[in-house]
């Protein structure tokens, strides 16, 4: 009854792409009328925590090695991290907006994560140059959180940081157990699934 | 046409543009899963459903794209566009 890796990925994809889209409309109508309504407020922080806790259980019953262990619970860590802090400046109990670089953060370590922890060439299967993929999207991406920080009244490095959620979403969407990606397949991957 | 009426009239206009984007954001969302179900129809397994397994029923990409779009546009957009407009009429 366990779900297939792929199916995991694109319930989170689902996920990334709802936070995406909010941060989206943020961007667009400015933060004093996204937070308007207070359920608004927290809504993609409270996603991006929900997918951080989330990720637990994907760490423990998705594990077919330690440095995939290690990658899915830095996943969970930070994206809690980031999702709480985000949480605790809407809600006032954080005052140093500095708490906005855990974004950044989160970025970081998790495209640095999937880096590290793909074992395999870019063209090996799409799995394979889906984590590179993601992982160089996400490490360079953090520039548009880093820049919020410090801009945070900048709409075109507010749209970069939600399109990066978007982008994300569509790379995890395009995920496959074992896939071709460009007509290359390793032979080692194992028997294309459908 | 005085200066200060034409650069209040590109306001409201750049305004209502905010609006409209807002607006299109959830059914641009649709639109692509519903491409992609076009794209990828063997992805859609309700249209085949004999002898899938759960996770093939439950999760399908294209579905969960439409979906998504759905809930942004039905919860989330109609109050951001309420309170975009509520904050552009009180100025």
């Amino acid at each position: 009854m366990q779900p297939a890796a792929e199916f995991v990925h694109w319930m989170f994809a689902t996920g990334v792409l709802l936070v995406g889209l909010c941060l989206l409309a943020q961007a667009i109508v400015g933060d004093d009328v996204w937070r308007r309504r207070a359920w608004r407020a927290y809504l993609w922080p409270g996603l991006a925590f929900a997918m951080g806790v989330l990720m637990w259980p994907v760490m423990v019953f998705f594990t077919n090695s330690t440095v995939h262990m290690l990658a899915h619970g830095s996943w969970a860590q930070v994206l809690m991290l980031a999702g709480a802090a985000e949480l605790g400046l809407v809600r006032g109990k954080l005052h140093s907006p500095y708490w906005r670089l855990t974004m950044p953060l989160m970025f970081f370590v998790s495209g640095s994560a999937f880096l590290i922890h793909e074992q395999n060439s870019w063209f090996f299967a799409r799995a394979a140059f889906l984590h590179h993929l993601i992982g160089w999207t996400l490490v360079f991406g953090s520039i548009f959180p880093l820049l919020v920080v410090f801009r945070p009244r900048s709409a075109v490095w507010r749209t970069g940081f939600a399109l990066v959620f978007v982008v994300l979403s569509v790379m995890l969407y395009s995920d496959r157990d074992t896939a071709p990606i460009f007509g290359h397949l390793s032979p080692e991957a194992g028997a294309q699934h459908r | 046409m005085s200066t200060q009426l034409a650069t209040e009239r590109a306001a409201v206009r750049r305004r209502s543009a905010r609006a409209h984007t807002v607006y299109a954001l959830g059914p641009a969302t649709m639109l692509g899963g519903v491409l992609w179900a076009f794209l990828q129809p063997y992805r859609v397994t309700l249209l085949h459903p004999r002898g899938q397994g759960f996770w093939w029923l439950a999760i399908e990409p294209p579905l969960l794209v439409i979906l998504a779009g759905i809930v942004f546009a039905f919860l989330v957009a109609p109050g951001v566009i309420e309170d975009l407009e509520a904050a552009e009429a009180e100025g």
